[in-house]
């Protein structure tokens, strides 16, 4: 067993990183392979909250790469599925305290043990970016589908491309189906057009996100959330499975059939 | 958007966003502000004039992009030396 180690990042901040991190890690476990989250975000720590593993942290990354304890011993296990483990990030630190070389050593030390090495990038494209980046085999560019966010993604693709990594794959996060509909909101295909990279994945805007999020249960868990089911799919499409990406929107069946007798009804 | 918005014929707020990500993207990868885009048409123009006759209002200096490639286009309209001048 060796691990691929997946980089999530953004360029800018705040369009789901470490939901995408979380919940792409989930769903890999839940699918019964081998995965550690890693927070590479140093100083602003959040993966541990929105996996809600935060009461048991004992050890972190930069303990790791200050020799105070050994790799093993900074993993902390989900207990919700088999086989996922977060590595924490420090929250009392800076950037400087991990280098790329620290993130290379502690992934070459993980990669026999695990199927899947997810993490966690810092937003902008600074030092903390660079240290994400640097073990990366594969890397997940989220961006919302909004000027400022794309805009930022395609500079991140020419950072990437610059440090002699593999072009990224991208990941739509946010996407409101009505707006897109509306004509208010850059669609999917607009983005792709814009930044020429291949996609792996599109998640919806879904309020349960938020919820899951106030829990500490990542989304994926909820059998019946859109995102959950979208990120489902991205986890199946890392494992190399044909999962199509663009699924009919409302569903088969009766229920689907209903929702867009609704929609077709109002709001045009 | 509105109906009005759509029957006046505006653009929706999806293609503005597209345009403005396509005009912003140009400059960014090729890091070729729209000021600077001016300063090379006008040094081009002073230049070629030395050597042929150019319709210097109609020369046009564009950035354009095809895939993640991006190129500088010149387009100078050269004027006849025996009926223009």
């Amino acid at each position: 067993m060796s691990a691929q180690v997946i980089t999530v990042t953004s360029g800018k901040g705040g369009v789901g990183k470490t939901t995408v991190t979380a919940n792409v890690g989930m769903a890999l476990a839940m699918a019964g392979k081998k995965v550690v989250c890693m927070d590479a975000d140093i100083g602003l720590r959040n993966l541990d909250v929105v996996l809600g593993l935060e009461n048991r942290i004992v050890y972190d990354i930069v303990h790791v790469v200050e020799g105070r304890c050994r790799t093993r011993q900074a993993l902390i296990r989900d207990k919700r599925v088999p086989d996922l483990y977060l590595l924490p990030a420090a929250q009392s630190r800076d950037k400087s305290a991990v280098k790329p070389e620290d993130m290379v050593r502690i992934c070459e030390e993980l990669r026999p043990e695990f199927d899947y090495i997810l993490i966690d990038s810092a937003a902008g494209i600074e030092e903390g970016f660079r240290t994400a980046l640097a073990p990366a085999d594969l890397i997940l560019l989220v961006t919302n589908p909004e000027v400022a966010a794309v805009r930022d993604a395609d500079r991140v693709i020419g950072l990437v491309e610059a440090m002699g990594k593999p072009t990224p794959k991208l990941i739509v996060n946010r996407l409101k189906p009505d707006m897109v509909r509306r004509g208010d909101m850059l669609d999917t295909s607009d983005v792709l057009e814009i930044l020429a990279i291949e996609l792996l994945g599109v998640i919806p805007e879904d309020e349960q996100v938020i919820v899951a999020t106030n829990r500490g249960v990542p989304v994926v868990l909820e059998e019946r959330s859109p995102a959950g089911q979208a990120f489902r799919a991205i986890a199946r499409r890392l494992m190399g499975e044909p999962v199509p990406l663009f699924p009919s929107e409302d569903g088969q069946g009766v229920l689907g059939w209903l929702r867009r007798l609704v929609r077709s009804g109002g709001g045009r | 958007m509105s109906w009005l918005d759509r029957l006046r014929g505006r653009p929706s707020p999806r293609e503005t966003a597209k345009q403005r990500l396509q005009v912003i993207l140009v400059h960014d990868r090729s890091d070729l502000s729209p000021g600077l885009l001016e300063v090379i048409k006008d040094e081009i123009i002073a230049v070629l004039s030395r050597h042929v006759p150019i319709i210097a209002e109609e020369v046009r200096v564009t950035v354009t992009q095809d895939a993640r490639e991006c190129r500088l286009v010149a387009d100078i309209p050269l004027g006849n030396r025996h009926s223009r001048s």
